[in-house]
């Protein structure tokens, strides 16, 4: 496997923008997981 | 995502200095600057409802506005790509410098707007998720594709997508807006001439080479620097009107009141002053910048002074009017976070 450090410009910029990719739509499964159990929160307690 | 290159430097052909496209750019097309005014000005509508909410959601009603704001940039950037390639100003904005291109910034902008507003409806209301869709098309359809280009009142009916973001924060915490969340709004949309025209006033010649319609190259300097007067004149009574409707304290009363001083003392100063007549060929004693023989020579020096000091009015107000919209917006935050009581001065 190449190493990021070994990668030419162009691959590194690419490799880059992948990551922040990645991670904003992590990121926002992430925040719609969490603001669900909070939406839920509420109203899941009382049944169990 | 297309691998986005641009030729920095042709100085040397040989070996031309090329940039990729880096994520970094693409947070460029989302004008970070202009979120964060967004940003604060919806967490004060926020917090000044004085409406508990989970601290969570609250976050994510901010969030949803910042992605939001941030979507009507990208969409901004793709539409004026061509005027921010004729601007000093925004020549190097990632779409004009070729770093980016058009279609990526107009699909970024398409997938963060749908995405900030069904977020927004969905985790925290529908109230709040219609007025930031409404904002994000009034500033990208409205104000872009057609104010801008079309009329000197550009900035003054396209201000109204800047001032909205505080009735988002309000509506996100209660589910309504009252008259004062709108009474912030007001503030934002008649702050927004004076201080867009001051900076229209040292930078108009960049304007006119892009074709738009700005104030002082449609009406000239002159008219220009009475409106900022006129709009600085209405704007700072209702700066100080929400001490009369129970929105703010005796801190905003203080701010909003010697802060509201200063600025209109800087705006006579801007309508006192030549400010933009170098740009403007209306300027009645325009000829006298120009050095014709050397009898002239001496007058042509003291208008350039005059002139330098009238660029510097307008930059001291175009950089005070910021100074003034936060200190205004950080005194309401201030108030509701500790709690201090507001005032219902009568009239």
């Amino acid at each position: 496997m190449t190493r990021r450090k070994d990668l030419d410009p162009a691959e590194k910029a690419r490799s880059g923008r992948n990551i922040a990719l990645g991670l904003g739509l992590a990121a926002f499964v992430v925040l719609v997981f969490v603001v669900t159990v909070v939406k839920l929160g509420g109203n899941v307690g009382p049944h169990f | 995502m297309a691998q986005s290159t641009v030729l920095m430097s042709q100085q040397d052909e040989a070996t031309p200095t090329v940039r990729h496209a880096r994520w970094q750019d693409y947070f460029q097309l989302l004008k970070p600057r202009v979120m964060s005014l967004v940003v604060f000005t919806a967490l004060t509508g926020l917090l000044a409802a004085r409406t508990p909410i989970h601290p969570l959601l609250g976050a994510v009603a901010v969030l949803c506005v910042a992605i939001g704001a941030g979507a009507s940039g990208a969409l901004n950037m793709w539409y004026d790509a061509d005027i921010d390639a004729k601007m000093r100003r925004t020549r190097g904005r990632p779409v004009p410098a070729g770093l980016v291109k058009g279609e990526e910034a107009a699909t970024l902008g398409v997938v963060l707007s749908l995405l900030s507003v069904m977020l927004m409806g969905m985790a925290i209301n529908w109230l709040a998720a219609g007025l930031l869709a409404f904002t994000i098309v009034f500033y990208a359809v409205v104000y872009t594709m057609w104010l801008k280009r079309w009329t000197a009142q550009n900035i003054v009916i396209g201000g109204l997508a800047g001032a909205l973001p505080p009735a988002i924060g309000w509506a996100a915490a209660t589910g309504h807006a009252p008259l004062n969340a709108w009474l912030m709004v007001l503030i934002i949309f008649l702050w927004t001439p004076p201080h867009f025209w001051a900076l229209s006033l040292y930078i108009s010649t960049d304007y006119a080479k892009a074709g738009v319609p700005m104030l002082p190259v449609v009406k000239g300097a002159k008219e220009t620097r009475k409106q900022v007067l006129l709009y600085s004149l209405v704007l700072i009574p209702v700066c100080i009107a929400p001490v009369f409707t129970g929105l703010g304290g005796w801190l905003y009363l203080a701010v909003s009141g010697l802060g509201g001083l200063v600025f209109l003392i800087l705006a006579w100063r801007v309508f006192a002053s030549n400010a933009g007549d170098a740009a403007d060929p209306r300027a009645a004693d325009r000829d006298l910048y120009e050095v014709k023989d050397e009898a002239s020579a001496a007058d042509a020096k003291d208008s350039r002074k005059a002139l330098a000091g009238g660029a510097r009015n307008a930059r001291n107000l175009f950089a005070f009017s910021i100074l003034y919209l936060f200190a205004l917006f950080a005194a309401l935050l201030a108030e509701a976070v500790l709690g201090l009581k507001v005032l219902e001065l009568p009239l």
